[in-house]
């Protein structure tokens, strides 16, 4: 099972190592949560939720990093791109039926 | 002659008689049912009106003339559980949603009934607030609760109450609105932001420990319905309430009746950040979440900024938008574009949106 | 969304497909292991942008999938039974066993309770003192953490009424039998993402040196999907084989020490039957001795169902090896639809069948 949203860290709990709990917020909407197996977040961290339970840290910087790098490599395709020559198939799948 | 020792009581049983709750005794007709119906139903949906609080206890059916025009007629049963959710309740759905229904067929409500099925043992503080909300509402709207029926069921047969709305209401301009009227090119707008009832419900009664606790939409929209079709005219061609099965089913039901293709543009979809969020973790799409304040209406393509503009300026719509287009006829009734610009069919709803944790 | 929206950027996620167009000098076939990278590389259009260059399979990634009959015609019956309520997520409710499902058994009477977590089972137990809660463990390692800690607080709190019917699956050991396949046909692995932020990915090492398959940690946002379809067509392209981690930002190479330690005090690795493909060797997770009485198969005696003989057999463990896709199913569509399914891949929402019946063109292939 796989479905496992990005939440922030808005408020501890509880810090018991087994019953640990914090509140998560997800844009808006805030759920208790099961923190025993991320036990190192802090206020403003962000955890992965799945089931309930935190499964590991966010790493902002990692996040962010490849994020700017794949702004940066975008840039760099439309300077080198002065122009749409020929419609690739991906084009016609664009098209509206 | 014998003198007793002492007096035997009959064997039988006297009823034992329960002052805070339903018993068998109040669906069957005579003097309990009658206080029932005097000290707690009629004065409560009556709205204080003397004639229609007598109406309802005295008589049979109540009888109305109709001079000229036409009428229209819906009926809907609620049985949505938990009883009371954020936003909104069982009496208060119970009331709007057959409103709704008169609503979006182009009707100015005037009348409602009133089935009540309640569980033997449903406490009468639990009914009382429900028969409140009924009130409230229909005072809201402006109609009027002028029939209904009673019966109680013994403990178990259902879950505490069971309510049928029968609405009666007059029809602006018949045959103008309809899935017959859909047109290739009609723009497809959305009332407001969509899938609050739908999480909501499915939270309280999932006890899913979102907070705050997501409120649903339930609310009327015939004022909003009238004054589209009043500043509109005969270019509003459909409305619907985007009930069980969301925008989606809407989709898919005049894609059926009109033999034209629905295209959504997803990103243009309305939703409030915490639905978003709850949708999200839960996993659901919420194209196929219920609302019960929300509806979908199809207008011509020329009168689109017009419609948006009487929408936005009432406060249950204030939030409408486009977000889609009548199109010809495609293999797929219903269709999506997605984030990279592919368009897929968007299946039909098939059974209650489930969370799911894949 | 923050860590969401900005891995679903259309541009960002455009640029990509156009890159690995352009990398791919012939159609590559991959493989992603997870019910949810399926439910993504579906619903953003994904798989058929980029059908030109890669033929995107979709293994056994969705635990009630391959979650065995049997399993859950046990969990019928003692939701069947008196005092019994038996707790389970979403996604299983609508999974049929022999017969028929949790929901089925619900409409009959049966107590079921759909919950969102595991600890909420818990819950129910400590508010339903009179009731046993059993609760349905089922998923990958990404779930075993969350179902390990319940059987925590089961034991700490001492309560009598809580047990776990686990069915845990791990998703390793299918790969490996999936490449020791002579029909196999995939040429590099999208790992699963959430799977690999609690598991790590050192163990993959063995895998990719033995058979010489890419094997890329993929997310599950279009741009992370993207990305780790790009690693892997680079690999190819390239003629190596290594492990890549194209999710880096969730997942490290150790993984979730602690959630390992969790799971690793709770469970032990077996052999367990996949739906589909038999037994597969250590391809479980079950209770360790410590944590039996939380075990619902030890807890409860029920008579033997007799499973009823179908006329029409789903194919899902060739749909699941990628053998065939699910169009290619004789009964896809026809006998086999989501209202009427045959088997798993069909009945659950993150299926190969069902994944591929909601978003796929009706009219292509």
């Amino acid at each position: 099972m796989c479905l496992g949203v990005p939440g922030r860290v808005s408020a501890w709990l509880d810090r018991d190592p087994l019953f640990a709990r914090a509140n998560i917020e997800f844009d808006g909407i805030q759920r208790e949560c099961h923190m025993a197996c991320v036990p190192e977040a802090e206020i403003g961290d962000y955890v992965i939720i799945h089931a309930g339970v935190a499964i590991c840290l966010v790493d902002q910087a990692e996040a962010r990093r490849v994020f700017d790098e794949l702004n940066r490599l975008n840039l760099l395709a439309e300077l080198e791109t002065d122009v749409v020559t020929e419609a690739t198939p991906i084009e016609s799948k664009r098209d509206e039926p | 002659m014998m003198t007793p020792d002492r007096i035997e009581f009959p064997t039988c049983p006297v009823t034992s008689f329960q002052h805070d709750r339903v018993m068998l005794a109040h669906g069957e007709g005579g003097r309990l049912m009658r206080k029932l119906l005097r000290e707690r139903i009629a004065p409560a949906i009556s709205c204080g009106n003397a004639a229609i609080s007598t109406g309802i206890i005295e008589n049979d059916a109540a009888s109305f003339t109709v001079n000229d025009g036409d009428m229209a007629i819906t009926t809907d049963s609620y049985v949505v559980s938990p009883l009371f959710f954020p936003g909104g309740d069982i009496g208060s759905l119970a009331v709007f949603g057959t409103i709704n229904d008169l609503a979006v067929s182009g009707a100015d409500p005037l009348w409602l009934t009133l089935g009540l099925i309640l569980e033997e043992g449903l406490p009468f503080e639990l009914l009382d607030r429900i028969l409140l909300s009924i009130g409230t509402a229909a005072k809201r709207c402006g109609v009027s609760i002028v029939s209904g029926d009673t019966k109680v069921v013994p403990k178990g047969v259902l879950d505490k109450i069971f309510i049928n709305t029968t609405g009666i209401g007059r029809v602006r301009d018949i045959g103008s609105l309809g899935s017959h009227r859909l047109h290739e090119g009609d723009a497809i707008l959305v009332s407001g932001p969509i899938g609050h009832h739908g999480i909501a419900v499915l939270a309280a009664r999932e006890q899913l420990g979102l907070n705050p606790a997501p409120r649903s939409d339930c609310a009327p929209l015939h004022e909003s319905c009238r004054c589209l079709h009043n500043a509109l005219g005969r270019d509003l061609h459909a409305m619907r309430d985007a009930t069980r099965g969301g925008v989606s089913a809407v989709l898919h039901e005049w894609s059926e009746a009109s033999s034209h293709t629905m295209k959504l543009r997803e990103s243009l979809v309305p939703i409030a950040p915490n639905i978003r969020g709850a949708c999200e973790l839960l996993g659901l799409d919420p194209l196929y979440v219920a609302n019960e304040g929300t509806f979908v209406a199809a207008v011509s393509r020329p009168a689109v900024t017009r419609a948006i503009e009487v929408l936005q300026n009432l406060d249950v719509s204030r939030h409408a938008t486009i977000i889609g287009e009548v199109t010809k006829k495609q293999s797929a009734p219903v269709i999506v574009e997605r984030l990279l610009g592919i368009w897929q069919p968007l299946d039909e709803p098939s059974g209650a949106p489930l969370p799911r944790i894949c | 969304m923050k860590f969401v929206d900005e891995f679903r950027e259309p541009e960002l996620a455009l640029r990509l497909v156009a890159q690995i167009r352009e990398t791919a000098t012939r159609r590559w076939v991959l493989m992603d292991v997870c019910g949810g990278q399926t439910h993504s590389l579906l619903r953003y259009g994904i798989e058929v942008a980029l059908e030109d260059c890669v033929e995107l399979i979709h293994g056994p990634g969705c635990p009630v999938c391959v979650t065995s009959c049997e399993s859950i015609d046990f969990a019928l019956q003692l939701a069947m039974q008196p005092h019994v309520i038996v707790a389970s997520f979403g996604d299983m409710l609508r999974v049929p066993g022999s017969r028929e499902s949790l929901l089925d058994v619900r409409a009959r009477g049966g107590r079921v309770q759909m919950v969102y977590s595991p600890m909420d089972a818990v819950e129910l137990a400590r508010n339903h003192p009179d009731c046993q809660v059993v609760f349905f463990a089922v998923g990958f390692e990404t779930t075993a953490p969350a179902t390990a800690l319940a059987a925590l607080h089961a034991e700490q709190l001492g309560l009598d009424n809580f047990s776990m019917l686990v069915t845990h699956v791990r998703v390793l050991p299918a790969m490996e039998a999936l490449l020791l396949s002579p029909v196999n046909r995939v040429q590099a692995f999208l790992a699963a993402g959430h799977v690999c932020a609690v598991t790590g990915f050192a163990e993959y090492d063995v895998l990719v040196d033995r058979f010489r398959v890419p094997v890329v940690v993929t997310g599950f946002e279009p741009i992370d999907l993207l990305q780790g379809i790009l690693g892997a067509v680079q690999q190819l392209e390239a003629g190596g084989h290594c492990v890549s981690n194209c999710y880096a930002r969730s997942v490290s190479r150790e993984g979730n020490i602690n959630a390992q330690k969790t799971v690793e005090t709770v469970y032990e690795v077996a052999d367990r039957d996949w739906r589909g493909f038999g037994s597969i060797r250590n391809g479980g997770l079950i209770l360790r001795d410590r944590f039996e009485r939380f075990d619902s198969e030890k807890r409860f005696a029920t008579n033997q169902m007799n499973p009823i003989s179908v006329v029409n057999t789903c194919l899902s463990s060739e749909v699941l090896s990628g053998q065939i896709k699910p169009p290619q199913c004789p009964y896809f569509g026809n006998a086999c639809t989501p209202d009427s399914p045959l088997g798993a891949p069909m009945v659950s929402s993150e299926g190969a069948c069902a994944a591929y019946f909601r978003y796929q063109w009706l009219q292509s292939k």
